[in-house]
């Protein structure tokens, strides 16, 4: 039994009921006290890492309480090492939204005073955010599957509260829709849990109990159906796509960077986990649907991306675009397409997260999401430009950029996989190749329209970024350039947690890996 | 030879039920509404004859508890109703819809 | 065995051990002036041109350490760090002939170019942001050919790619150059997805992507040439080469040293590098996949020649000619080892020539008011002689005029063209006489006839940071060729890395194909000395032929780009964005109407009668007993 996770946990939770307890008028307070808070948890996240064997056990810093005896519902947390870096993504994410929603709930009036976002409470929006932050670790710790569920579902409440009170103009059509979209999947996800339950007939939710229990082949197929529904709204994959666009242009850009970068994973990280792990041979027999539907996600995602006006909307395409590759590395069944879609899962959290924080910058001083708003911003910020042109390159995976790596191992991995019908995968990695021209066009057409050419004549009003604003970005943009050039430190955490989901799901680790465990 | 028992109460249950479709006055639906409580009462109190065990006897004593209980509150919300709306009759608190 | 070449060693200590400082200079360059910004504007140019010629002097350190040691030891590979562990893929550098070769005249002439910036930019506010722009470009550009494997190499070939795109788009301000970075950085990524897939091949072939444990082949089969082509598609699009040539002409839209250093002496080449580099592993001499590098040259050389002809803005006018010469150097990396080590000599001779005539077309441009348009030049000769005599040197080497270096190197891929393959040979001479007049009507427009300056023009030498790289190149542009060719010393020098022909060649002064193309090139340079020196230019273009059109439209290979791939793709696109908003979008949103509307029916039943309630009630109960009764007689 190790404390460390739960207290990771209630470190945020407790940060949350302070920062709501403040008395009234301390805005600023509340700000510094919830950047403390995940300041805090980052450090505490880091000495959890630090812990942390690559080559130990599968789960550590396992903790179990009975929570539930009669029907053997524990309170049960552990990390392997897929959950711990997507714990650590968010742990990295949140004091750098808190940072950079700074001002987001204090109200923003345009330069000629027309109000755009009306003032509202601080204290609300900071305590959510933390609440956030500790469903978000929970639902990667838990290693009780109805305790996963439940922080699955859990985790929309503060996400609705933070788009439909802080968002735009159109916020409470889109947390709605947001909101019904995943419940629908949750719902379909309970079912799917309360049936694993009575039909693995062991009077136990733990994942590492019920894995290899469901043998029916039928029953794996049902089971599997009602999770990766559920994980495929959240991922989100073609055609249950539409609420993200939706959700993240009205979502104010830290909690967009927070539902893109890390919630959505969660939908990624049930697919890796849950549904290939429990139900392996449901996977094999689901593979080659679930891959088409990637390769239309990653083409089509980057498609409509481009034919996009709103800044934050592209982001969001080009992430289900990106979201298509995980979804194809994870169904690719080979150790490199495998860690590839994990490491992927970090990186992507990163560059669409400086890519959201950045457009957000420029949306906070023009009061307006549309690329056609803009022009020319290089000029009057070249500060701001320069990152957000970093942003928008990581988001196209340049080479020596951190999401390059996680693609071209998804690409390179799915191509040569030896799996089942590694025909079919090696023409899905070539289809999903000619996504690196598109992602291309759609960053750069916008790159080009927002900042270079003329300066338009309320661009010319703008500051460059101030010292909290660098501070946002320049820890992201360290990040993706790091891992760029060195992401074995993540591939070291994720490889032996990806080779045991193989393992389970009964797919030979391809010679490469043991290749390189070799010397 | 309980038969009759039961019939009466099948009949007084039903005259109650009709009383409280048809009437508008909230007194007189409320009273055939204690109506049908009684029937039910008697059709307890003959099983538990016919069945030769107490359980039904003791939820007739159930049942007027309840029905006392629901007098006090009922009778309350009536008299309430008539004192705003110098009304009795059901029909007329009709804002509760759509 | 012609194809051996040497084993790949690991190296460690020395020069060569820490060959990474020639990445790491250019590279904390360009940190340094990017992280620092404006504090660095006051001497950021002299700490770009001190990264690039300390990157230049680990490289002649290296090359003299390489030489040092037996042919057969030639080819160090030097680990830095492990990349990818799943793919076995590590970070290190492979130093031999090739990359050293690459290397040298990266970091030599991109020093000089760096230096003649400094006049070149001295009047830009943003001087400092170029120097890091030219500094990372060095770096990646190093990255590239040091690499020793094929990852490392696409994060250089990208990485120049980024530099380009940001060197081109510099004056982003002009909407104009803004479209042409984009267009040249998108149309590099189609040669990537080649690149990118060919890479996927190679792995899953052979479950590796190092050069030091891929095998020479004898013999290609049907997976060779799939690669084969697929890097050919990377190659063209980095090096402009037919089909992906569009977008070099619209980058001359960057500053002219940027045209000098990426889109003429080094970064355009990378194309030519990586085929030799895989020339040993892909490209079997007589194989298929050689013969399609060696077609796509010769139809370049020919296509480039053609636009250069009809050029009135002098910088597209040489990247018409880069275009042409870049043909050649292909042609002769389709040719097998004897051609690998012309069209490296090629290479390197006209990184120096071309990068002598665009920084001299720059030093033309200053002096006139950044006036483009050779119509408006003219008899310039005499107010910038130092501009004019490097510039003709260049000239004369371009077109190969006897003992100066293009005459060396081009003739030697002709000769070889012509043995392997006699139609594609001789293309190549008629591509050698089209240059002959082309870059005769380019010096003469400028240089010779009336002055048909803007009324605003002064034209003046430049400035004594600018001429002294102008000279110190076009001494190269003399020099460099007949040492490298003469006795085959690049040849040999090379052969570890490339590998050896059966025989070696010699070169022949007085040879068939060499007096045809000197005949050629003289005809053209004569017939453009009638129309363009002898007669007067008018200032106003003429409407021209049906031939000039095609070639002042760059053969309409934009306007094929537009109508099959743009045009479509816009429509593609429309109809993606509105599918999925009234599609798909549609669909959820109709359901959501759907159940909205009939849940707006469904409340009616809701009257607010009590009594509707009850009935409600008692027939849900009548259902009921009725179902309780009808189960219980069953």
């Amino acid at each position: 039994m190790s404390p460390w996770l739960p207290i990771l946990m209630a470190v945020p939770v407790v940060g949350a009921i302070v920062v709501a307890l403040l008395p009234k008028g301390s805005d600023k307070l509340a700000k510094q006290v919830t950047l403390l808070v995940s300041l805090l948890v980052l450090v505490l996240t880091g000495v959890v890492a630090a812990g942390f064997k690559p080559n130990g056990d599968r789960f550590q810093f396992v903790a179990e309480y009975n929570w539930i005896p009669s029907f053997g519902v524990k309170f049960g947390v552990g990390v392997d090492g897929v959950a711990l870096v997507l714990i650590a993504l968010s742990a990295v994410l949140v004091p750098i939204v808190v940072l950079a929603s700074w001002h987001d709930a204090d109200g923003v009036k345009s330069a000629d005073g027309t109000v755009i976002a009306p003032k509202r409470s601080v204290k609300t929006y900071f305590s959510l955010l933390l609440v956030l932050e500790t469903m978000m670790i929970g639902v990667f710790a838990a290693t009780d599957i109805f305790l996963f569920y439940v922080f699955f579902e859990a985790m929309l409440i503060p996400m609705y509260f933070m788009i439909g009170s802080y968002g735009g103009a159109q916020r409470s059509y889109a947390a709605v829709k947001f909101l019904l979209y995943s419940l629908f999947g949750g719902l379909l996800m309970l079912v799917a849990v309360i049936g694993l339950y009575f039909v693995a007939g062991k009077n136990t939710f733990m994942f590492p109990q019920l894995i290899g229990v469901i043998q029916d082949p039928a029953m794996q197929k049902w089971l599997f159906a009602g999770f990766f529904i559920a994980f495929a709204i959240k991922a989100p994959l073609w055609p249950v796509h539409t609420w993200l666009p939706d959700a993240a242009a009205q979502a104010p850009a830290g909690a967009a960077v927070l539902l893109v970068g890390v919630l959505d994973k969660v939908g990624t990280f049930g697919m890796l986990r849950f549904c290939l792990e429990l139900f392996p041979e449901a996977a094999k027999a689901f593979t080659m649907p679930i891959v088409v539907l990637a390769v239309i996600s990653i083409i089509y995602g980057a498609i409509v991306a481009i034919g996009q006006n709103d800044m934050k909307r592209l982001i969001a395409y080009t992430s289900i675009s990106h979201f298509g590759f995980i979804v194809l590395g994870v169904f690719a069944m080979s150790d490199v397409a495998q860690s590839g879609a994990a490491l992927y899962m970090v990186n992507h959290g990163f560059a669409t997260g400086a890519l959201f924080l950045a457009a957000g910058f420029l949306i906070a001083r023009r009061g307006s999401p549309y690329i056609e708003d803009y022009g020319g911003v290089q000029k009057v910020a070249p500060m701001l430009a320069g990152f957000f042109l970093v942003a928008g390159l990581a988001g196209l995976s340049l080479p020596g950029l951190s999401s390059f790596v996680s693609e071209f191992m998804v690409m390179i991995g799915t191509y040569s996989t030896e799996a089942h019908g590694s025909g079919a995968l090696t023409a899905a990695a070539v289809v999903s190749a000619v996504a690196v021209i598109l992602a291309a066009v759609y960053i750069l057409w916008m790159v080009q329209r927002v900042l270079n050419g003329p300066t338009a004549e309320p661009v010319k009003a703008f500051k460059d970024l101030n010292a909290r604003e660098i501070w946002v970005l320049a820890p992201l943009v360290a990040l993706i350039i790091g891992f760029g050039f060195f992401p074995k430190p993540l591939l070291d955490v994720i490889n032996p947690s990806v080779q045991e989901t193989l393992t389970n799901v009964k797919v030979p680790v391809s010679t490469i890996a043991e290749k390189g465990t070799g010397q | 030879m309980t038969t009759h028992y039961l019939v009466l109460s099948g009949l007084l249950f039903a005259i109650g039920a009709m009383g409280v479709l048809i009437r508008r006055n909230a007194i007189v639906v409320f009273m055939c509404v204690e109506l049908m409580l009684n029937a039910c009462n008697l059709a307890f109190v003959t099983f538990s004859r016919q069945v030769g065990n107490l359980e039904g006897q003791i939820i007739a004593f159930f049942v007027m508890v309840v029905a006392a209980a629901e007098v006090v509150v009922g009778l309350a919300i009536i008299v309430t109703i008539f004192r705003t709306r110098r009304s009795a009759s059901v029909d007329d608190a009709n804002l509760l819809k759509y | 065995m012609e194809s051996e070449i040497a084993q790949i060693t690991q190296h460690t200590g020395g020069v060569i051990g820490n060959a990474w400082l020639m990445i790491a200079f250019p590279l904390l360059g360009a940190f340094i002036l990017l992280v620092f910004n404006r504090l660095t504007d006051r001497w950021g140019h002299l700490l770009g041109v001190a990264m690039s010629l300390a990157s230049f002097v680990v490289a002649v350190l290296a090359f003299f350490e390489l030489i040092g040691l037996g042919e057969a030891e030639r080819r160090r590979a030097v680990h830095l760090y492990e990349f990818i562990p799943n793919l076995d893929i590590n970070m290190g550098l492979l130093i031999d002939p090739l990359s050293i070769s690459f290397a040298l005249l990266i970091t030599g002439v991109g020093s000089l170019i760096h230096i003649y910036s400094i006049g070149y930019m001295a009047h830009d506010e943003h001087r400092r942001r170029f120097f890091a722009y030219l500094n990372l470009f060095v770096a990646a550009m190093l990255l590239l050919v040091l690499a020793d494997n094929y990852v490392g190499l696409f994060i250089g070939w990208e990485g120049v790619g980024l530099a380009s795109y940001l060197l081109i788009g510099f004056w982003q301000f002009k909407p104009s150059a803004a479209v042409a970075a984009k267009k040249a950085f998108v149309v590099n990524r189609v040669g990537d997805l080649g690149l990118l897939v060919g890479m996927f091949v190679i792995f899953t072939t052979y479950q590796t992507l190092s050069f030091a444990e891929l095998k020479p082949i004898e013999v290609e089969n049907g997976t060779t040439l799939a690669i084969g082509l697929l890097l050919l598609l990377g190659a063209c699009g980095k090096s402009a080469q037919l089909p992906l040539q569009s977008w070099l002409l619209d980058a001359m839209e960057g500053p002219t040293p940027v045209s000098a250093l990426i889109h003429a002496a080094t970064m355009v080449t990378a194309g030519v590098y990586l085929v030799v580099r895989s020339g040993a592993y892909f490209f079997p001499e007589g194989s298929g996949a050689a013969l399609a590098v060696a077609i796509v040259g010769a139809a370049t050389l020919l296509a480039g020649a053609i636009i250069g002809c009809a050029k009135d803005d002098i910088k597209k006018g040489l990247a018409g000619s880069t275009m042409s010469q870049i043909g050649y150097m292909m042609l002769g990396a389709g040719l097998g080892p004897a051609g690998y080590a012309f069209a490296i000599g090629h290479l390197i001779t006209h990184g120096f020539f071309k990068a002598d005539l665009f920084l001299g077309a720059g030093s033309v441009m200053h002096g006139m008011n950044d006036e483009v348009n050779m119509r408006k030049y003219g008899g310039l000769r005499k107010y910038m002689p130092l501009t004019f005599w490097t510039f003709f040197i260049g000239y004369l080497a371009i077109i190969g005029f006897p003992l100066l270096s293009g005459y060396f190197t081009k003739d030697g891929i002709i000769e070889t063209a012509i043995e392997h393959n006699q139609v594609l040979g001789w293309l190549a001479v008629l591509g050698a006489g089209i240059t002959g007049f082309y870059m005769s009507r380019m010096v003469f427009m400028t240089f010779f006839g009336q002055k048909r300056w803007a009324e605003d023009a002064h034209p003046h030498e430049s400035p004594t940071v600018m001429t002294v790289p102008l000279i110190v190149l076009s001494i190269g542009a003399i020099f460099l060729g007949g040492y490298l060719v003469l006795s085959n010393r690049l040849l040999l020098f090379l052969a570890p890395a490339v590998g050896r022909p059966e025989e070696l060649p010699t070169f022949h002064f007085v040879s068939v194909p060499g007096i045809t193309t000197l005949a050629l090139v003289a005809v053209g340079a004569g017939y453009a000395w009638v129309r363009y020196a002898q007669a007067e230019v008018p200032v106003v273009q003429p409407r021209g032929s049906f031939v000039t059109t095609f070639a002042r439209r760059d053969l309409y290979g934009d306007a094929l780009n537009e109508s099959l791939l743009m045009r479509p793709g816009q429509w593609l696109t429309r109809i993606a964005v509105f599918f999925d908003n009234r599609g798909v979008d549609g669909l959820v949103n109709g359901l959501a109407a759907g159940i909205g509307g009939s849940s707006g029916r469904l409340r009616r039943i809701q009257t607010g009668f009590a009594r509707t309630y009850a009935l409600s009630i008692f027939i849900g109960a009548a259902l009921l007993t009725g179902a309780l009764l009808l189960v219980g007689t069953i």
